[in-house]
């Protein structure tokens, strides 16, 4: 150990720092660990409780009456999928191209309201996102819909996407936005094949999560798209999602429905997975460029 | 001073292809450049040396309106492209960038695209519909006129930002030339450079130079004396001596530019 250099004096000191060093790295390994460990935690007992009760007509069949046994949750499946991506084709518009606005507008007194709004807006409470959504579009259009849960996860949605995106874009190197501009590209251009583009895996990274966020919300969806026990895609009716149906069948008294709840809770996890691989592979060139 | 008698051939009469005409420019109210007037002529290349801050890159920012694009900067006065004020009212300054192309102080290769898109960029980034053999031929000339493309032409589809700094610049020279701009302006191109690429870099000033007019701001002041025909003195916001180079390193009329020059500040 430490050969050659035992003379330098520095022995001790070297020896000194090599210990903070390593009792660095094992604090810093320890708090990963600790982190990890509810992640597979969760996983796992999720993994365990809901395979048993995942079957083929768990994907395929309606919710079956009470009293009965079996049945699936088809329609809470597409109604996710459905509520959740107009969500996204309401909120990913309006995030990126508000994140794009603020990143281009950094002075202004008006993009610092913005800012701010949007920063409240992460903080306010899902449930009362809910019932602003109850106020604003259930009720005026006198009842549960589709586009009431959306809208209300879309207003989840924005706040995130539009911070994020404003976050990533200012990333890019002023530089190359000049160097597009030089070569007499128009600003808007400038603005989305070169800025947009280059902060693209961030803002898509960003977008994943926000999907991931409020896939998994129930309060939102509880006063909006509300659950529905029969087969509905129509945007102006109400209609079931995984979150609202593991919800309602995890806390009612029958055994065989607290089964499909957690298979319920699995299948979701599973969507969120998928999703997040999907998009990192649809946008793999992108991600892997440099920065 | 300096009115065209060296020159290396005898041209009838210098073109003189962009014009300042007292040109004031600002950074909100704090005034950057004082009133310069100076011409750059056809097929030479002219050099802008000074000290930090004097107003070098401001110049040339002007003279593609580039200097705008900073929030709160303005520039009064009028620069004249071929007699015609790129300052006027209804000039649209997207429309003189693409006849005044720009190289930047540090390499930009557009990290998104490959080192083939970088180069055709400015024309697919402007819309430009060509079929697929133009822009091969539009690559492979541009990358050609950069000094690059026997470095490059096996591997035009890997990133721009997989190539050396020299190599990124000249990258960035070709994006600029893929265009076909009358003016190139370049803004410190070899600070960021080491010795080998900066005199690659000056090679291709020298090659192209027969088909451009160049303006190079740099800090070094041999290179101005290598590669430029003519050079401009700029000390705190004022142009304060334009000539031929030789006359202005041998011989400088004024005392700043002596001193300056001869390393007593700066």
């Amino acid at each position: 150990m430490a050969a050659g250099v035992s003379n330098l004096h520095g022995e001790t000191s070297y020896r000194y720092r090599k210990f903070k060093s390593d009792s660095m790295m094992a604090i810093t390994v320890g708090a990963t660990i600790l982190t990890l460990i509810p992640l597979f935690l969760v996983l796992g007992y999720l993994l365990t409780k809901g395979v048993a009760s995942l079957n083929w007509a768990f994907f395929t069949h309606m919710p079956a009456p009470v009293g009965e046994a079996g049945g699936g949750m088809a329609n809470a499946i597409v109604g996710t999928l459905e509520v959740v991506g107009i969500a996204c084709l309401i909120g990913v518009p309006i995030g990126v191209g508000a994140g794009l606005y603020l990143a281009a507008n950094r002075a202004s007194q008006f993009t610092n309201w913005v800012r701010f709004s949007a920063d409240v807006l992460m903080g306010v409470p899902s449930i009362v996102v809910g019932i602003f959504a109850y106020a604003v579009i259930v009720r005026p259009f006198g009842g549960f819909s589709t586009l009431a849960g959306s809208v209300a996860l879309a207003a989840i949605m924005i706040p995130l996407v539009t911070r994020t995106t404003e976050e990533m874009v200012l990333l890019v190197p002023p530089e190359l936005r000049e160097a597009s501009l030089a070569l007499g590209v128009p600003h808007w251009r400038t603005t989305l094949s070169v800025v947009a583009r280059t902060a693209l895996s961030g803002i898509t990274t960003g977008v994943i999560l926000a999907v991931a966020r409020v896939s998994g919300e129930t309060a939102p969806l509880l006063f909006t798209a509300f659950g529905n026990r029969f087969w509905s895609t129509s945007l102006f009716h109400p209609i079931n999602t995984l979150t609202v149906q593991v919800y309602t069948y995890a806390i009612s008294p029958f055994a065989d429905w607290q089964r499909q709840a957690w298979a319920g809770a699995l299948v979701l996890t599973g969507i969120i997975l998928a999703l997040e691989l999907g998009v990192r592979w649809v946008t793999g060139g992108a991600a892997k460029a440099p920065r | 001073m300096g009115d065209g008698r060296g020159g290396e051939s005898a041209k009838v009469a210098m073109a003189e292809k962009l014009v300042v005409k007292n040109l004031n420019a600002y950074f909100h109210k704090n005034r950057a450049l004082h009133d310069v007037s100076l011409s750059f002529e056809q097929d030479r290349i002219a050099a802008i040396i000074g000290p930090s801050g004097c107003g070098k890159s401001t110049l040339v920012r002007c003279l593609n309106r580039m200097h705008e694009v900073v929030p709160g900067a303005t520039a009064t006065g009028e620069v004249l492209l071929d007699g015609n004020n790129i300052y006027a009212d209804g000039v649209d300054p997207v429309q003189v960038r693409r006849r005044i192309g720009m190289v930047f102080q540090k390499p930009t290769p557009f990290p998104t695209m490959s080192i083939e898109d970088n180069v055709a960029a400015g024309l697919t980034l402007n819309g430009v519909q060509i079929s697929h053999a133009e822009r091969h031929e539009v690559i492979e000339r541009s990358l050609r006129q950069a000094a690059l493309w026997e470095e490059v032409k096996d591997r035009l589809r890997r990133p721009g930002g997989s190539l050396s700094g020299g190599q990124q610049q000249r990258l960035c020279v070709a994006r600029a030339l893929a265009v076909q701009p009358e003016v190139l302006l370049m803004d410190e191109p070899c600070s960021a450079l080491d010795p080998i690429s900066t005199a690659r870099i000056e090679e291709l000033l020298l090659e192209l130079k027969s088909a451009y007019t160049i303006v190079i701001v740099t800090h070094n002041m041999q290179q101005a004396a290598r590669c430029s025909d003519m050079t401009a003195f700029m000390y705190t916001g004022d142009l304060v001596e334009y000539g031929e180079t030789k006359q202005i390193f041998t011989n400088p009329t004024r005392r700043e530019t002596e001193d300056y020059i001869t390393g007593r500040f700066g």
